[in-house]
């Protein structure tokens, strides 16, 4: 079974976002899109899931508020209790507002580092990384949509985005 | 459920009508007859206590509901500032909750003359013996801050807020109806020049007013924090009473174009200002804990240990930042009604509480109560600012018309 990977091209985001609907709709995956600025609602267009990166940030967040945890038990109370300001140190609530600043700190750095960091790993944009982009022109003015089908679909699918408003189509 | 409503009036029903009416006539009822059984704790001189109980829990609802509507008024001037465009769909609602601003301010004020003319004592400065070192009741630090205290500066100060807030909010409502009728920009830049001014004016005022009738309560203790700690406690207040009016409205059926991502808006700004809130809070707290300097830590030495409000600063605590925080944290929580609804009404208490946990320790000390009359009284207020903001509602038609960013606020999607 040969694939056939088709590139449309269009001129606006309208009729991209048209005919994004009714190809999802008729069950036509699309793989991707490339565009020179978001277009809300593009993504539940085309079906792509929500982002989990939330969900990360919160476990990053949560690491990070740990990690000072234990460093500050350790560093403070633990290792070498040290009298600051007549507060007592004998255990770690005792002097846990002095605690909250590097806490929160400490959770927004891990958070926010790796939100970055997985984003990056994730898309794959690293040093020396060949860029994805198929056609140069898509950092400008035009709208691409990247189609993955079967040989004996691509003409029907073709003309669909003819009528749809492409503007011009590739074969990969 | 009508769905043909696409730009009408909200009806004030008889039946909210009778629920406000209600709220109002528990607090009347309660204001007479807290002010005819408010007397002297056992301990405390009848000559030296002059209905303070009473006194100070209007203070507490004068300040909390009036910090309402102003703050709405900042959040309006605040988005002509900002040039916002997504608000625009539920402006209505913030200029309605803004609405009852005179009458919270006229409130403050009538608390604030009746110290002036000895009718309480909540704010020790105000007894001119104070200053005068002849008089056993010569106290140095107020002396010192005489100058500050001076009743004509004192007067001049209230009445220039009050006045020039009060002018603000109308102006901003009145052309934002001419906006209404007459379209294009002009009125829209004017707005946006009388915010500017505005902003640059509430600045220094939301602290000094806050200076003025709130930390010198305690005359003798200052924070550097205070200003925004009590800006930010009422700011919170003024989002989650716009968030409950734009969900019930949307429950009733109005104010369809206002999409699930409008109420996401909202819903980050209820969660991020209680954010706020609990930072300058904690702050203030942490700061005067760690310098440990007797005439700064007197403050929290009375609320935690000597009057014994040690269980509700905890409960203010969870309720305006624990809560919150993990409730709303994620995105479709703050998208969900109940949610919002929840957390908002969780806020909406823990802030009331917290501007009583600003003024009791500092006025009526240990001899504090949260009964029937502070639950009545705040029932009552409620009740006067639901009546005023519905009638707001009901004046003028729920979306506005001719604003330049409305079509881009139909459209907010994110």
């Amino acid at each position: 079974m040969s694939k056939a990977v088709i590139h449309a091209i269009f001129d606006d985001e309208e009729p991209l976002m048209a005919t994004a609907k009714s190809f999802h709709s008729k069950g036509i995956h699309i793989k991707d899109v490339f565009t020179p600025f978001p277009v809300h609602g593009l993504d539940a267009a085309i079906g792509v899931p929500r982002t989990r990166i939330a969900i990360t940030a919160f476990i990053y967040g949560l690491t990070g508020a740990s990690l000072a945890t234990l460093m500050m038990w350790y560093m403070m109370i633990s290792d070498w209790p040290t009298d600051v300001g007549g507060k007592p140190s004998f255990a770690y609530y005792m002097n846990v507002p002095a605690f909250i600043p590097i806490t929160f700190e400490s959770t927004v750095l891990c958070a926010a580092h790796g939100m970055v960091i997985t984003y990056y790993l994730r898309c794959w944009m690293l040093p020396g990384v060949k860029a994805k982009n198929p056609d140069p022109r898509t950092t400008d003015d035009k709208f691409l949509m990247v189609i993955e089908t079967k040989e004996e679909n691509k003409a029907n699918i073709e003309s669909m985005l003819k009528s749809g408003g492409a503007t011009e189509i590739h074969h990969k | 459920m009508n769905t043909n409503m696409d730009n009408t009036n909200y009806t004030f029903t008889s039946k909210t009508r009778n629920i406000t009416f209600g709220l109002m006539a528990i607090g009347l009822i309660t204001i007479i007859a807290g002010f005819l059984t408010d007397h002297a704790p056992e301990g405390v001189s009848h000559d030296e206590y002059h209905h303070t109980r009473f006194w100070a829990n209007l203070l507490v609802n004068g300040y909390f509901y009036m910090g309402i509507a102003l703050l709405a008024t900042f959040f309006m001037a605040l988005q002509y500032v900002a040039e916002v465009a997504w608000s625009v769909a539920v402006k209505r609602v913030y200029e309605a909750v803004s609405s009852f601003l005179p009458i919270g301010a006229t409130v403050m004020f009538i608390v604030l003359l009746a110290g002036q003319f000895h009718l309480h004592h909540l704010y020790h400065w105000m007894d001119a013996d104070t200053i005068n070192p002849e008089s056993p009741k010569y106290d140095e630090v107020i002396a010192g801050k005489a100058g500050y205290f001076t009743p004509w500066f004192f007067w001049l100060r209230t009445i220039l807020y009050l006045v020039v807030w009060v002018l603000f909010q109308r102006g901003f409502i009145k052309r934002s109806l001419e906006q209404d009728l007459q379209g294009g920009t002009a009125l829209h830049f004017k707005q946006m020049g009388k915010a500017a001014v505005f902003m640059v004016f509430f600045a220094v005022t939301s602290s000094t007013s806050s200076w003025d009738w709130m930390m010198s309560l305690d005359v003798h203790w200052f924070s550097t924090m205070y200003g925004w700690y009590a800006f930010s406690g009422m700011w919170i207040s003024a989002m989650v009473t716009i968030i409950l009016f734009v969900l019930f409205l949307k429950r009733k059926g109005y104010l369809p174009q206002v999409n699930e991502s409008h109420i996401h808006d909202l819903g980050k700004w209820v969660f991020a200002v209680s954010f706020l809130w609990s930072y300058l809070w904690f702050m203030q707290f942490m700061l005067i804990w760690y310098t440990n300097i007797p005439e700064e830590t007197i403050y929290f030495q009375e609320r935690l240990h000597d009057f014994g409000y040690m269980g509700l600063m905890w409960t203010v605590f969870f309720m305006n930042f624990v809560f919150p925080m993990v409730l709303l944290m994620s995105r479709d929580s703050k998208r969900n009604y109940f949610f919002l609804v929840f957390v908002g009404a969780i806020i909406f208490v823990g802030h009331w509480l917290d501007v009583f946990m600003m003024v009791m320790p500092a006025t009526v000390k240990g001899h504090w109560h949260l009964g029937w009359l502070e639950i009545g009284m705040a029932l009552g207020f409620l009740g006067l600012m639901l009546f005023v903001i519905h009638r707001a509602l009901a004046k003028s038609p729920l979306m506005v018309k001719q604003h330049p960013y409305l079509d881009e606020s139909l459209h907010h999607h994110i």
